[in-house]
């Protein structure tokens, strides 16, 4: 929905959303998680969802996992707040640095801006995936060998990224890794030991090492 | 009794190489967890009600409908009715509820009524500033009329970079609960030890009742030394809710607006030589506002000393979230007006800035001859003689490339620090203290230490920081860190060493002086055939473990302060985008003895890219009209990205002349040139100066249009 007509529906209705709690009655009487309702809109099933905490269940690294949020909970804040699942972190909160990045359905996301209701049946792939035992992910391993972290905020957010970007493109050029991974800041500046990062894991994997 | 003092260069084991981080692993993995991780149970969520209005009184609150809310905990005025709130972002009402949706809403039926006043949040031009000027600083120095008469070339240009924020990737906060009538504070901190002893008055408790404990912190920069006005609304909150744990950590917008600024500096210069170059004369009225509190007074001239000097400060009290240290308080400023001004003024006398330099070596003080190898290696690695021109490249086509170069100084003496090296009758050894890790490698600094000391691999020292219950240790800030650790650890080894040595004495035949730790053995000196495995020696200590307390006794063999670095810049300027990129970025940096040189060329990387950052996007833009912040946020706050800062160089100067200084720390002086070295080369690409940071494409094509005038 656009904020256009987000607007115009607030200015239509007057309505906002404490006030339609209280209309629609729902108080401390009524539990406070429901399920979703099914609407038909133009012929269409759509599940509706809210405004009330609503069960949902995400596939977080291969195992399904039941929450309960409102609908207006992001994937991030879902898993970092609901599921204690922090490696993903919160920093922009809007789309813009990357620290939040998780792999869902195959493709890098900005978790921020990723609703949990909308992640449902998707694979959801998080920086905790990547180490097998006690074994850095050989990603990781080129992470530490060549300082690509210092305070290490924005790290796993850049792991995920880098390993999105190398399962597209396992063999990158150094300019390639510029122009791939510039969706993901850094404020400490560690951005020369990420880019010999990536390159060090893209030479292992050419070796014939896991790639993960 | 050990003499305190580094091993030489040959008996060095662990000091001076290259090691990774020990906590790489935990941060690469997700697993390390931030005080901004934190699930404590039971732990409500805090928000903080903030002004829309950059100056104006507190008329009336109502708290009752937040209150109400089904969910709400608590609530807590911070700042009542008859508070006058000085800039847009300060805090009024904390709420905590059972989580975070609730809170904002919560947040949201809150009703405060204000009395605007009138207010300044820009800070450019003096004459706008008006009463919220004030001098505060005026020094002279020789005879600078005399100076400017014996000049035969005088150059005088303005020079300015705007306010920017620390943008930490965690926000500032915490999370605080009690457990009776303790305190436990998680807080995102630069200053583990120092925290409690600050919370004590807010919180009227006894210092010793308060815990502050973190694993890790998300960046810091300056900005973190205290606990906030909202850390400590948030142990309010947890008291009125039964001591549940509350969580206050920072929106993004709040962050940019209200948890600290570097201040912006402007200044008219005029500066003066001979026509061989050398300086005469300096004259500086410079102003900048850091918010409430005003500027600092950034040290002109920078590092040169020009034997003529004139100089005033006016500080601006603003509307603006206040300043804090940003990373070298006061040195970038001072760089950027200071190396521009030197450049400028080459430009006039034709000269080549580093030839200049070098003729004035004279004035750059007790460290001349160290700055004038940086020069010579910078320029040498960065291609200087080949690749510099004359101001203006005069190539064909839109792109135009130039060089600069700028130096800078920093103290960086270490800190008061406390260390309990703790070594137990089966060998295992645990160094303790109160100091935190901000991403610089202060634990890996730690091991490294001890290890190196005791002979023992990395792995054997077990290293407990981040607790204020450990020794204390000063707070990371001034880079006085790796000093006053390294220090302390390194006399606590020592010592420890010594009564290792006794116990063992005896059952090799010798007398303690005369043993040695070398290769996780304790031994006769020079004789393996007499020898304690480490984990026989310490067996000899009987069923107690021994905890050895060293201290940083401050300036001597082990710690002293003052470095020096260069930065050779290499950059292509756009002249029909205004469009500027790094090709290159040369920096040659001292700091005596270097503990950790993997981490410390991390250090400079880092100083050096967050400077391409604040050179080329970063600006913190407030709007006169509204008062308010206009990017507090991440796509308008602009950083630099992994494409965006060329290639870099770091090389630093290690051996004899430089190990015999100590420990000096790293983490500021290479974060001072980056904005200087930058703006000098690109003024030597487009061949006028753009006097103002950031380096955006407006303000080159509109010192393009103007010829450098503003």
């Amino acid at each position: 929905m656009s904020d256009e007509k987000n607007k115009s529906d607030q200015q239509k209705s007057g309505v906002s959303r404490r006030s339609f709690l209280k209309a629609s009655g729902i108080s401390l009487g009524v539990p406070l998680v429901v399920g979703h309702r099914v609407i038909n809109v133009n012929g269409q099933e759509v599940k509706l969802y809210g405004p009330t905490k609503t069960s949902i269940t995400l596939t977080i690294n291969g195992a399904k996992q039941t929450v309960e949020v409102e609908p207006r909970v992001t994937l991030l804040e879902a898993l970092r707040h609901e599921l204690d699942i922090t490696g993903a972190k919160r920093v922009c909160d809007r789309a813009t640095c990357g620290a939040c990045t998780m792999i869902v359905g195959g493709k890098a996301v900005y978790s921020c801006t990723v609703l949990a209701i909308e992640a449902q049946g998707k694979p959801i792939t998080t920086v905790e995936s990547l180490m097998q035992g006690e074994k850095l992910h050989p990603l990781q391993q080129a992470f530490v060998d060549n300082d690509g972290q210092q305070c290490g905020y924005c790290t796993p957010g850049f792991v995920m990224a880098c390993k999105a970007f190398l399962d597209k493109n396992p063999s990158p050029t150094p300019e390639e890794v510029q122009k791939g991974l510039g969706g993901n800041l850094c404020r400490c500046g560690t951005y020369m030991g990420v880019r010999a990062a990536v390159l060090q894991a893209a030479t292992m994997h050419k070796g014939g090492k896991n790639h993960g | 009794m050990a003499e305190y003092k580094w091993p030489d260069a040959d008996k060095r084991t662990q000091i001076g190489k290259r090691i990774a981080r020990l906590d790489g692993a935990v941060k690469v993995s997700g697993k390390a967890k931030y005080n901004s991780d934190l699930n404590r149970p039971g732990m409500l969520h805090g928000k903080v009600l903030r002004s829309p209005h950059a100056h104006a009184k507190i008329i009336s609150i109502d708290t009752s409908a937040a209150e109400q809310m089904p969910g709400v905990k608590a609530v807590h005025i911070i700042n009542g009715v008859g508070f006058e709130i000085r800039w847009a972002g300060e805090n009024i009402v904390a709420v905590a509820a059972l989580d975070e949706p609730t809170a904002e809403d919560a947040i949201r039926a809150i009703k405060v009524q204000y009395e605007k006043l009138p207010h300044l949040v820009v800070d450019h031009d003096l004459k706008i500033a008006g009463e919220w000027a004030t001098p505060t600083n005026e020094s002279k120095k020789g005879d600078y009329e005399k100076g400017f008469a014996e000049a035969e070339v005088i150059h005088e240009g303005v020079y300015g970079m705007p306010v920017i924020t620390h943008c930490c990737l965690e926000p500032h906060g915490s999370v605080t609960e009690w457990e009776d009538d303790n305190l436990l504070v998680h807080l995102s901190t630069q200053a583990v030890s120092g925290i409690a002893a600050q919370m004590a008055t807010p919180m009227e408790i006894p210092a010793g009742k308060i815990r502050v404990k973190q694993d890790h912190i998300g960046g810091g920069f300056g900005s973190k030394f205290g606990p906030d006005a909202w850390d400590v609304a948030g142990a309010k909150l947890s008291k009125k809710a039964g001591g549940k744990p509350v969580r206050i950590f920072l929106e993004r917008d709040a962050e940019l607006m209200v948890a600290g600024t570097r201040p912006s500096h402007y200044a008219k210069v005029k500066i003066g030589a001979k026509k061989d170059g050398t300086l005469t004369a300096w004259q500086s009225e410079s102003w900048g506002s850091g918010g409430p509190n005003g500027s600092g007074s950034p040290p002109l001239p920078y590092v040169i000393d020009i034997p003529n000097q004139s100089r005033k400060h006016v500080s601006i009290a603003n509307h603006v979230g206040p300043s804090r240290a940003w990373r070298a308080p006061n040195h970038p400023q001072a760089c950027f007006v200071t190396m521009s001004a030197l450049e400028d003024l080459a430009a006039k006398l034709n000269m080549d800035p580093l030839e200049f330099v070098l003729k004035n070596k004279a004035l750059l003080g007790t460290r001349k001859d160290n700055y004038a190898d940086e020069l010579m290696l910078a320029a040498e690695k960065i291609g200087w003689k080949k690749t510099w021109h004359p101001r203006g490249d005069k190539t064909p086509g839109p792109i135009k490339r130039g060089l600069g170069l700028s130096f800078h100084t920093w103290g960086g003496g270490g800190h008061a620090s406390d260390c309990d090296l703790v070594i137990q009758p089966d060998g295992s050894v645990e160094v303790r203290m109160g100091t935190q890790d901000l991403g610089v490698g202060t634990r890996t600094a730690l091991a490294i230490v001890a290890a190196d000391t005791l002979a023992l691999p990395l792995e054997a020292i077990k290293i407990s920081i981040g607790d204020n219950r450990f020794p204390a240790s000063g707070g990371s800030g001034g880079s006085t860190t790796i000093g006053g650790i390294s220090a302390s650890t390194r006399r606590a080894s020592l010592d420890a060493l010594d009564k290792i040595f006794e116990k063992a004495a005896p059952t090799l035949n010798a007398q303690p002086a005369e043993l040695e730790a070398i290769g996780g053995k304790i031994q006769v000196k020079g004789d393996a055939s007499r020898s304690l495995t480490w984990a026989q020696a310490c067996a000899k200590l009987g069923a107690m473990p021994i905890t050895v307390r060293g201290k940083n006794p401050g300036p001597g063999p082990l710690t002293s302060q003052g470095v020096g670095g260069v930065q050779m810049a290499d950059v292509a300027v756009d002249i029909e985008t205004g469009i500027v990129k790094i090709n290159k970025i040369v920096a040659v940096q001292d700091c005596g003895l270097i503990i950790n040189l993997k981490l410390t060329e991390s250090q400079v990387y880092g100083a050096l890219i967050m400077g391409v950052c604040w050179a080329l996007y970063e600006e913190k833009i407030n709007d006169q009209t509204t008062g308010k912040t206009l990017n507090a946020n991440m796509e308008f706050y602009k950083l630099a990205g992994i494409g965006d800062i060329g290639q870099l160089e770091v090389h630093m100067m290690t051996g004899k002349g430089y190990d015999e200084r100590g420990v000096i720390g790293i983490g500021e002086p290479p974060a001072v040139s980056p904005g200087a070295v930058i703006s000098n080369a690109v003024a030597n690409a487009i061949g006028v100066r753009v006097p103002g940071l950031p380096l955006t494409p407006d303000r080159v094509l509109a010192a393009l249009e103007t010829k450098g005038g503003r």
